[in-house]
């Protein structure tokens, strides 16, 4: 099985100063990749802070299609004095370094198995450019050259991507020319064919996109037909709310009037945003509210209302490093037990696991449907890798007879003809009941309240009331299950050892579960998208000896969630865990199942 | 005397309002707080204010935080939908409620425990948000359900029920609303119905967040010598700044005032308030004076009440973002959603 780099299959790791503008030369050189055909994906590893700390963007070349972290670096682009030393350690044997050759590097720092490779940027771009920003910038955009010519990257693409970028701008169009000619015929002058492995054009992205999963969910939830969002900014979930904004402002502003058909709340904290969400949802309007980790556990005492009292919501959590601050700027998918049961007392929540920028935008559509249906909150659980990286995914589409499920309300014409309505009563046996808005009619009128209710929606402290709402709310539950989406099973009777994962960790996943194969070990493969569990996961594990949980958090989640709410022995379930913040990557899979598996046979 | 059902009888002779019903069809159930408690004449007040101002029942929404002043929406306008938030976080339901229909008539009933610890945070927003409400406090400087701690509106020296002196400075709902840009701030106390009642109007009328400081008495809690929200003690000190009387849009002003000792204010709906200078030369436009003013008699022991800030100028939340006249709720889906044509357009910035 080979896992050294070759031909449309490998990593360049870009080392940088953060605020210096080098993501959009990165975008330009990995977009020019993505343009030749050739699948690619962007992780960007980046600080909490505006300007001067280290900030490393790495692109996965992989003709193949694998969209997880490749787990190994070949090239590296050291542009960063202050971690140089680590930037040299992280190159994989036979890996190549280029690094900037203005200044003197130092002898020590050098190995043997990585080729170093000098190119004097600083000092080109300070001949060509006269002030000091441009200067900066444009030493970007030489590097991008330098690699372009390295890896023989179509120059007609690269042309066409700075025409794309700076269309209105014809002379930084002129002096990104410039600055890529200077990195490019310089490289190509002294390390012409130096690399081992080049770029060659595929046809394997026509039909894609690259798009991060912040701005699908976004994208979602203008298509869902959302109207009110409320919001208080957190990393890294921010620009879910930046972009609804900006297709609002694109798609939701009458012509003649120049008025919104939306309304956006910054609200002062997570506790206030989750209370907006609950009056939007209650007052009839789809709403919703995008957090992290910090504002999950602030908004929990409000979800529990919103579970009692069945009122719709959608949380959209993209998850990062926690506990308490964590690191706000790495990935994790460690708020799984916090969301399921957020919110003291017995408390349920119905959660959808996207693993792709492509199912964010489906689910988060499919959120607002099942919100209003199931008349409780919902929370769409991402994280940093999925929402701020850059995917590529199948071109979307939207299907034009989609009707939003409202789910089951009352109006004026059906309460006209009613002599009485009572909020929570199960009319039809299935645990949902209907509801009424405000300003409807005088007699859908009823108190919503976070108190003992009975199910006629009155205050109560009646232990046989009291029951009858808990348990139909359990009841209610059960019902879910026939709305959220199934699982994606891969599965067949010949394999023995099933995997079972969730999330961003899928890309990984199907990674290992090919290479695995590849060396004659055959998987069967769960990847859950919803909680409750459905049977399909029952099936599934009932289906095997040994299954292998692999998540993102240090407390196995998803395997304790499946143990609280699936029929399994404890020993059954493999934990394993990978929660260093950084995507997971293929490898680390590998070689923990292969490690259990030595052990199996050791015993 | 909860475990009663209201019977309702109306008296043929009973007035109608322009909607041809009369103040019973505006009451709710029946009230489990203490007997003489302030806050069920701040709910008879709401009763007679939203029958005179014909709001259709279903069209107004009320919505509490949690303690006793919470519990009351359900005494008042049955007919309408109640929302009974968590502790404290009123104004942010609200403020989401109001975002997703602009169309209704919007009270919000809180106490001190409420709007002023737990909730201060949520409650100076929603004024900066200029949430389109009425928002009243039933300020009783205690906390009755959990049984007679001060809370943060207790006055320095006020005694609790068993003696001890509350050695915090109070917060001022009303000072803090001016400071925090608020458009109508109002005082007044819930023994005083001809007081409060055009205020209540006033305050549903105007467009924007109207607050109403109504100090209304805890008998079991906090009506002892020594306190300083007690009926007593209120009637003695209450000293109205402004008086303000509500003409509603049909009727004509008849009264005739000399230039300088009346303002009449036209709210948007076509009403006005008349603003009665009571108290010498208090100015309830002008907020630095009206700072000191409350400052020096509120230090001298003196419950200033009335109309205490009015600026009709400022734009509430819809205005500010310039959204839509029609009801978010109502809008339909098609009007909302892009489409496929679109969606395939927009993917070609990301290819």
């Amino acid at each position: 099985m080979s896992t050294g780099p070759s031909n449309n299959d490998f990593t360049i790791r870009i080392a940088n100063v953060n605020g210096t503008g080098s993501a959009s030369a990165n975008a330009l050189l990995m977009k020019s990749i993505f343009r030749m055909g050739i699948p690619v994906v962007g992780k960007n590893y980046f600080p909490s802070n505006i300007q001067g700390l280290p900030t490393w963007y790495e692109i996965r070349v992989s003709g193949r299609g694998y969209m997880a972290r490749a787990g190994r670096i070949d090239i590296m682009l050291a542009m960063n004095a202050q971690t140089y030393r680590k930037d040299l350690a992280d190159v994989a044997p036979g890996g190549y370094l280029i690094y900037d050759s203005t200044w003197p590097r130092h002898k020590l720092l050098n190995r043997d198995d990585v080729t170093i490779i000098g190119i004097p940027l600083a000092r080109m771009c300070n001949e060509q450019f006269s002030t000091a920003r441009s200067r900066v910038l444009m030493k970007n955009v030489a590097y991008v050259g330098a690699v372009a010519a390295l890896l023989d990257v179509d120059l007609d693409v690269i042309k066409a991507s700075l025409e794309k970028i700076f269309a209105k701008k014809a002379s930084l169009l002129k002096a990104n020319y410039v600055a890529f000619n200077l990195g490019y015929d310089y490289a190509k002058q002294h390390f012409g064919d130096l690399l081992s492995f080049k770029v060659e054009p595929m046809d394997e992205t026509s039909q894609h996109i690259m798009i991060d999963g912040n701005t699908a969910t976004a994208l979602g939830a203008v298509y869902a037909g959302a109207t009110v969002g409320a919001w208080y900014p957190l990393t890294p979930s921010t620009s879910v709310m930046d972009t609804f904004i900006s297709f609002c402002e694109r798609y939701r502003i009458e012509d003649e009037t120049g008025q919104a058909k939306y309304c956006i709340i910054q609200a002062e904290d997570e506790l206030s945003a989750m209370g907006m969400v609950l009056g939007a949802g209650w007052n009839g309007a789809r709403a919703f509210t995008p957090t992290s980790g910090p504002g999950i556990s602030l908004m929990s005492e409000l979800l529990g209302y919103g579970y009692f009292a069945e009122i719709p919501a959608v949380v959209v959590n993209v998850q990062r490093c926690g506990p308490s601050t964590g690191m706000p700027t790495r990935t994790q998918q460690a708020d799984i037990m916090a969301c399921a049961y957020a919110s003291h007392g017995d408390t349920r929540h119905v959660l959808l696991f996207p693993s792709s920028p492509e199912e964010c935008f489906y689910h988060s559509v499919a959120a607002f449907d099942l919100a209003e249906r199931l008349q409780t909150p919902v929370i769409i659980l991402t994280d940093l890798d999925i929402g701020m990286n850059d995917w590529m995914i199948p071109i979307l589409k939207w299907d034009d007879n989609y009707k939003p499920d409202r789910g089951k309300s009352l109006d004026a014409a059906a309460l006209e003809k009613m002599e009485s309505f009572h909020r929570y009563l199960d009319v039809d046996d299935d645990a949902i009941p209907y509801r009424t808005f405000p300003g409807e009619h005088p007699n859908g009128a009823y108190f919503t309240r976070g108190s003992g209710h009975n199910m006629y929606g009155a205050y109560t402290e009646d232990s046989n009331e009291y029951l009858e709402v808990v348990d139909r709310l359990r009841r209610k539950w059960e019902t879910a299950k026939q709305y959220i989406p199934e699982p994606a099973v891969d599965y067949s009777d010949k394999y023995k050892v099933g995997i079972i994962s969730v999330g961003s960790c899928d890309g990984a996943v199907i990674e290992a579960r090919d290479r695995l194969l590849a060396s004659g070990m055959g998987t069967n493969y769960l990847r859950v998208k919803a909680f409750p569990f459905t049977d399909r996961v029952q099936e599934f594990i009932d289906s095997h000896d040994r299954l292998y949980v692999v998540e993102q958090n240090r407390d196995a989640q998803l395997r304790s969630l499946l143990m609280l709410e699936t029929d399994v022995v404890a020993e059954k379930l493999v934990p394993l865990l990978f929660y260093d913040g950084l995507p997971i990557n293929a490898r680390g899979i590998i070689e923990a199942i292969n490690q259990d598996l030595a052990k199996g046979v050791a015993a | 005397m909860s475990f009663i059902a209201k019977p309702k009888v109306i008296h043929p002779q009973s007035p109608r309002n322009e909607l041809g019903l009369t103040v019973r069809d505006y009451e709710g159930g029946m009230s489990t707080l203490c007997a003489g408690c302030g806050h069920d004449s701040v709910t008879g007040a709401i009763v007679q204010a939203v029958f005179e101002l014909s709001i259709p029942p279903h069209r107004m929404a009320k919505l509490s935080g949690i303690g006793c002043s919470s519990k009351t929406p359900a005494y008042f306008v049955k007919e309408s939908h109640g929302f009974n938030t968590v502790h404290g976080r009123m104004p942010s339901v609200a403020s989401g409620a109001n975002a997703a229909n602009s169309d209704l008539w919007y009270i919000g009933v809180s106490g001190d425990g409420d709007s002023l610890s737990i909730g201060l945070g949520q409650f100076c927003h929603a004024i900066r948000r200029n949430v389109n409400m009425l928002y009243i406090i039933e300020n009783n400087g205690v906390y009755g359900l959990t049984k007679g701690q001060f809370s943060a509106s207790a006055d320095l020296g006020s005694k609790a029920k068993k003696g001890a002196e509350n050695q915090q400075p109070p917060i001022d709902p009303c000072r803090m609303a001016i400071s925090m840009g608020a458009g109508f701030v109002a005082r007044s106390f819930s023994g005083d119905k001809e007081q409060l009642l055009p205020l209540i109007k006033a305050g549903l009328s105007h467009k924007g967040f109207a607050v109403i400081d109504v100090i209304s008495p805890c008998v079991t809690f906090n009506d002892h010598e020594g306190s300083t929200k007690s009926y007593e003690y209120t009637r003695q000190h209450f000293h109205p700044a402004i008086q303000a009387n509500y003409v509603p849009p049909s009727e004509e002003i008849k009264v005739q005032y000399k230039a300088g000792e009346a303002m009449p204010v036209t709210l948007h709906d076509g009403s006005q308030i008349i603003l009665r200078k009571v108290a010498g030369k208090y100015d309830p436009t002008d907020r630095a004076s009206i700072y000191s003013y409350l400052e020096q008699h509120q230090q001298a022991g003196e419950v200033i009440t009335g109309l205490l800030y009015y600026d009709d100028s400022l734009k509430e939340m819809h205005d500010l973002s310039n959204i839509v006249d029609e009801p978010l709720s109502t809008v339909d889906h098609s009007d909302l959603c892009p489409g496929n044509d679109a969606l395939q357009v927009l993917q070609n910035v990301w290819r």
